[in-house]
């Protein structure tokens, strides 16, 4: 089986093969990174362009420690170094970028849409990493990895996932995988941050965090951004943390053998207290390593063959 | 020269007229509308053969945006007439957030001299409430009136503060001008780019409820009985606001409404894909919305069909969604669009060429609308069989932002004539 994909624009683009097609990619590519020497010759001669619109150390070093253990040439552009702060549109960027002949771009933009813009105009491969509110593909594939290789499956899981659902693309990313692959997906958070019609999407809302991670397998928490209290959407850290963070009492609802989950960068002490962070059943950095293997798993997938 | 129109089904909702009938037109107006009319010397008439067809009196879009001034190379108040004749407008409304906006005389008679010597239809300006559009200060309407507005709207935006529409209304009233209402508490809507629901959840764009708009529809219908005067409230799109005109007008308020071809034929679907065309200001709403917004022209409550034209081009629309400008053209497919809720009975033919002839020449106390000798001979003449395709590339807008690209519809127009005139299809 492959990947009969130009790009990666959206889980909601995937089916559940292709899914567990990458997933498997990723079994043997986490191996590579185990190695003394860590780079396979499979994407010599490529070229790989990471385009950044937005601030990013995890995702884009990923991204890059991934092209360069394949063995791809990789670019990195940011936004403070693009033509954007120079007026030109993404699709003349895009056209720019073109013409030196790419292989891949992956691009990071703070509006939906904007890589299906560039997937649109551009014969390079397009990789979503992150568009706005709408999808972050590679960080929900890297979660179910990290979730199979915790629980050894995703089908009939329960996951509870916690917090900004509105303005996360972490959180669509994860319902639309997660429900293909056949989990049980709950949201909560305050109301304010939880869209209307969310339930549309296949997941059950439940505002109470205690209620909400009772008997569930997976706790994903979301981070929040502090910036959103001065719009209406929590009237303090001190409420949100109490009401919506994970504390160790907190914790007392939950399971014995649950595993904590974060896209990070963590709010320390709102979204999980330091002993909740610390503590073994928390897994944010199997996230960060794995992410590195899924992401080698979807250039060779998209480029590689 | 006389013109006779001959053998076409004449329906004039004004009078109630639907049979077929000849039209007799000398000298810009109407002479005669009579069965099977006998010239003495036939050959010295031109005669137009509307066997098959429609005969109406010139179709009137009490809201589209030309662009002219400053904004010339998306529309010019030439092409947007040309536009406007080609979809069968006679006459067109033009709002007033041009570059500057028409909040004084001398930017109406800039308009009006335009329209003279450049418009092949009829071109009415609205003036704006508050000067700039910045919901401050009340504009010199009595100035403007003498220089030829027909109406005033800050259309495009809301006049956020109710005390200063209060005055804007009351004002209005002075010099009997009908006030045009944008329903849109920016406060809800902020930094929304479409319909707040199902679809808007799955692509993570941010979301524009219905409540927005309706809450203003409220508030505006609450002054009207305030201060006695009518209100037009412009492109209705939700379920609520049908209800809330729907039951000022059952209590006597003076509010009337208008909704747009896209409101009741599109739904936020069509966003799907990040397809910025299809991004519109009130935004594209529910298929139970749809719905309302039907059953709202069926029984009355919206007066009026608009086409809200509001032309863009590829700098403001081949961008990000959440950077594109909200806006789809109309001119060139209100017409077809109309005659499908015939096809499909929400409304009798008599119904649809009301909302597009009568009832806005009512709300603008516009002498048009009528098919009665006397009047100037504004008619359209369509088929309203014949099928085609929507092709953006083939509009004489000078835009081709329209989510309708590809589009199977029915109903094209024969020949516009404006004051006896015939201005489409045009002169080569």
């Amino acid at each position: 089986m492959e990947l009969r994909h130009k790009n990666l624009l959206g889980i909601e683009d995937l089916s559940p093969e292709e899914i567990s097609l990458i997933l498997e990619t990723a079994s043997s590519m986490k191996e590579v990174s185990s190695r003394d020497i860590k780079k396979v010759p499979t994407l010599r001669g490529k070229t790989v362009i990471n385009l950044f619109f937005e601030p990013s150390t995890r995702t884009r070093t990923s991204f890059e420690i991934a092209g360069k253990r394949l063995s791809a040439d990789v670019i990195n552009i940011s936004s403070s170094s693009s033509s954007v702060v120079k007026g030109e549109t993404l699709e003349d960027t895009g056209k720019n970028l073109q013409a030196m002949n790419p292989d891949l771009i992956v691009v990071r933009h703070p509006s939906p849409g904007a890589p299906h813009i560039l997937a649109r105009t551009l014969n390079a491969s397009i990789i979503n990493a992150g568009d706005g509110a709408h999808e972050h593909p590679t960080q929900a594939l890297l979660d179910a990895y990290t979730i199979q290789e915790k629980k050894g499956k995703l089908q009939g899981l329960t996951v509870t996932i916690v917090g900004d659902i509105t303005h996360s693309r972490v959180a669509r990313s994860n319902i639309f995988l997660l429900k293909k692959m056949g989990a049980i997906v709950r949201v909560s958070g305050p109301r304010t941050m939880v869209p209307p019609f969310i339930e549309s999407l296949g997941v059950t809302y439940v505002p109470e965090l205690r209620e909400a991670i009772r008997d569930t397998d997976v706790i994903m928490m979301l981070r929040i951004q502090l910036e959103r209290q001065n719009q209406s959407f929590f009237p303090s850290i001190r409420e949100y943390a109490r009401c919506f963070g994970l504390s160790l009492p907190m914790l007392e609802h939950a399971r014995k053998d649950v595993v904590i989950m974060h896209p990070g960068p963590v709010n320390r002490g709102v979204e999980l207290s330091p002993e909740v962070l610390n503590a073994p059943y928390t897994i944010i950095l199997d996230q960060v390593a794995n992410g590195v293997a899924v992401r080698m798993a979807l250039m060779y997938l998209l480029i590689g063959r | 020269m006389k013109l006779l129109i001959r053998n076409g089904r004449v329906i004039d909702p004004a009078t109630g007229i639907d049979a077929v009938c000849d039209v007799l037109i000398e000298g810009g107006t109407i002479r005669a509308v009579e069965p099977e009319i006998r010239l003495p010397d036939m050959s010295k008439a031109r005669l137009v053969d509307a066997t098959g067809c429609i005969v109406t009196p010139g179709l009137i879009d009490m809201h589209t945006h030309l662009r002219e001034p400053g904004h010339e190379y998306k529309e010019t108040i030439a092409s947007g007439s040309r536009a406007a004749a080609a979809g069968g407008f006679t006459s067109i409304v033009c709002m007033a957030n041009t570059q500057p906006v028409n909040d004084s005389a001398a930017v109406t008679r800039f308009i009006c001299e335009r329209a003279r010597t450049t418009a092949c239809v009829n071109v009415y300006p609205v003036g704006a409430i508050t000067v700039g559009l910045r919901g401050e200060t009340l504009t010199e309407m009595g100035d403007m009136k003498e220089a030829g507005i027909v109406a005033v709207s800050d259309d495009g935006v809301t006049v956020a503060d109710a005390g200063v529409m209060r005055r804007g209304i009351e004002y209005a009233r002075t010099f009997d001008l009908p006030v045009i209402c944008h329903c849109e508490d920016r406060t809800l809507s902020r930094n929304g780019v479409m319909h707040e629901g199902l679809t808007s959840v799955r692509l993570g764009l941010r979301g524009i409820p219905a409540a927005a708009e309706e809450i203003m529809v409220a508030r505006d219908i609450l002054l009207a009985g305030l201060t006695g005067h009518p209100v037009h409230i412009a492109h209705v799109s939700t379920a609520g606001s049908v209800h809330l005109i729907r039951d000022a007008k059952a209590r006597g308020i003076p509010v009337t409404a208008e909704t747009a071809p896209h409101y009741f034929t599109l739904t936020d679907e069509a966003v799907l894909g990040f397809n910025t065309d299809a991004k519109v200001n009130p935004p594209l709403r529910t298929a139970a919305d749809v719905t309302a917004v039907r059953e709202g022209l069926r029984d009355g409550t919206l007066d009026v069909i608009a086409s809200d034209h509001a032309p863009h081009s590829s700098l403001e629309k081949d961008l990000e969604f959440d950077n594109a400008a909200f806006g789809m053209i109309g001119l060139e497919t209100t017409l077809a669009l109309t005659l499908a809720l015939v096809r499909e009975n929400v409304l009798t033919m008599a119904q649809a060429l009301e909302k597009l002839t009568v009832n806005p020449a009512r709300i603008l106390r516009l002498p048009k609308g009528v098919l009665t000798p006397g009047a100037a001979a504004d008619i359209t003449i369509f088929d309203p069989q014949q099928p085609w395709t929507v092709d953006r590339n083939r509009f004489f807008s000078k835009s081709k932002n329209s989510p309708l690209h590809g589009l199977q519809v029915a109903g094209t127009v024969r020949h516009t004539l404006v004051a006896g005139t015939v201005v489409f299809p045009f002169a080569t």
